[in-house]
């Protein structure tokens, strides 16, 4: 295609698609006000229905924790296929001995590995009280593994994240939050339904449920990032 | 709009075309962790900190990692 038939084509689309845009920006409801009727029913009853500060994080793990299960699985599924097409069925070979030439670097890395994993967990443990939860927590405890291998070596990063246990997390993280739903079933509620105490609105027993569902959710991710980022770095560690 | 939201969605705004705009995919994955980061105050100012987090793991922790190992991984490949 010519510059020419580009660029014309470019002007018909682009027009087309910025008139598109402003009609629908238009049709907008005024900024700032809200008409999801759902929205604003779950932000007056969840703290009194699920003795929770964060509304987010109910609707998550617990009024739509279904579609959360769908999500996990979503992300355990990608992590299977990685692993399946990339994983080494033999795992005896010399790890490579690479480090991080700058000082600088590692001192700062190694300095955040612990207040980074420390966040993690405290993102993930206060995910129904505060902004955050399993899933933002599950990245950030990743990453501080993460940063192991960015600023010390692989080998490290490996010791401090075995496989076996790994994927062991991965399993009990996505298989602990169907559990919960078929533990529900069997106490005479509806899958995923909140059958535990509620405890008191504002500390961390609080939730019911809620508190399990998102654990097993922050350590599916977490374990997920890592097996994923473990299948990328083999891809660079070993160039065959 | 209080002026922190207008002063997010500008740098929202150049930042993707920064994005869009830089050549070598090195140096896009960078302004793409930039991106991420504006991205992430605009929920902020925008009251949607639970959205802000993840946007905030997921380009710059998690998306990076992938995108740079695959360049590693590719530039290797072409020296051969």
């Amino acid at each position: 295609m010519s510059r020419r038939t580009r660029l014309g084509l470019f002007v018909v689309c682009g027009s087309v698609l910025f008139a598109l845009f402003v009609w629908g920006l238009a049709g907008l409801p005024a900024f700032g006000t809200f008409n999801g009727e759902y929205g604003q029913i779950l932000n007056s009853v969840a703290g009194t229905e699920r003795h929770v500060t964060n509304v987010v994080s109910s609707i998550v793990f617990d009024y739509r924790g279904f579609d959360t299960l769908g999500e996990e699985f979503i992300l355990f599924a990608a992590v299977i296929g990685v692993a399946l097409l990339l994983r080494e069925a033999r795992d005896d070979r010399e790890r490579p001995r690479d480090e991080v030439r700058s000082d600088a670097v590692r001192a700062v890395g190694l300095m955040l590995v612990g207040p980074t994993i420390l966040l993690g967990l405290s993102i993930v443990a206060h995910g129904y009280l505060t902004p955050g939860g399993g899933f933002q927590g599950g990245v950030v405890l990743a990453g501080g593994l993460a940063l192991l291998y960015a600023a010390g070596h692989y080998r490290a990063y490996r010791a401090a994240s075995p496989q076996g246990m790994v994927d062991f997390a991965e399993g009990v993280g996505a298989g602990g939050y169907v559990t919960v739903g078929i533990a529900a079933l069997v106490s005479g509620a509806a899958y995923l339904e909140n059958f535990l105490d509620l405890g008191t609105k504002g500390t961390l027993a609080s939730g019911g449920t809620i508190v399990v569902v998102n654990a097993a959710s922050g350590l599916a991710v977490a374990a997920a990032l890592v097996l994923l980022f473990h299948e990328f770095l083999e891809e660079v560690m070993y160039p065959e | 709009m209080i002026p922190l939201q207008i002063v997010a969605l500008v740098l929202v705004g150049l930042g993707a075309l920064a994005v869009v705009a830089t050549r070598d995919p090195l140096r896009q994955t960078l302004v793409l962790g930039l991106y991420g980061l504006a991205l992430a105050v605009l929920f902020v100012v925008f009251q949607a900190p639970d959205v802000a987090l993840s946007e905030l793991v997921v380009s710059s922790v998690a998306f990076p990692f992938i995108l740079l190992t695959a360049l590693v991984k590719m530039r290797g490949r072409r020296r051969e």
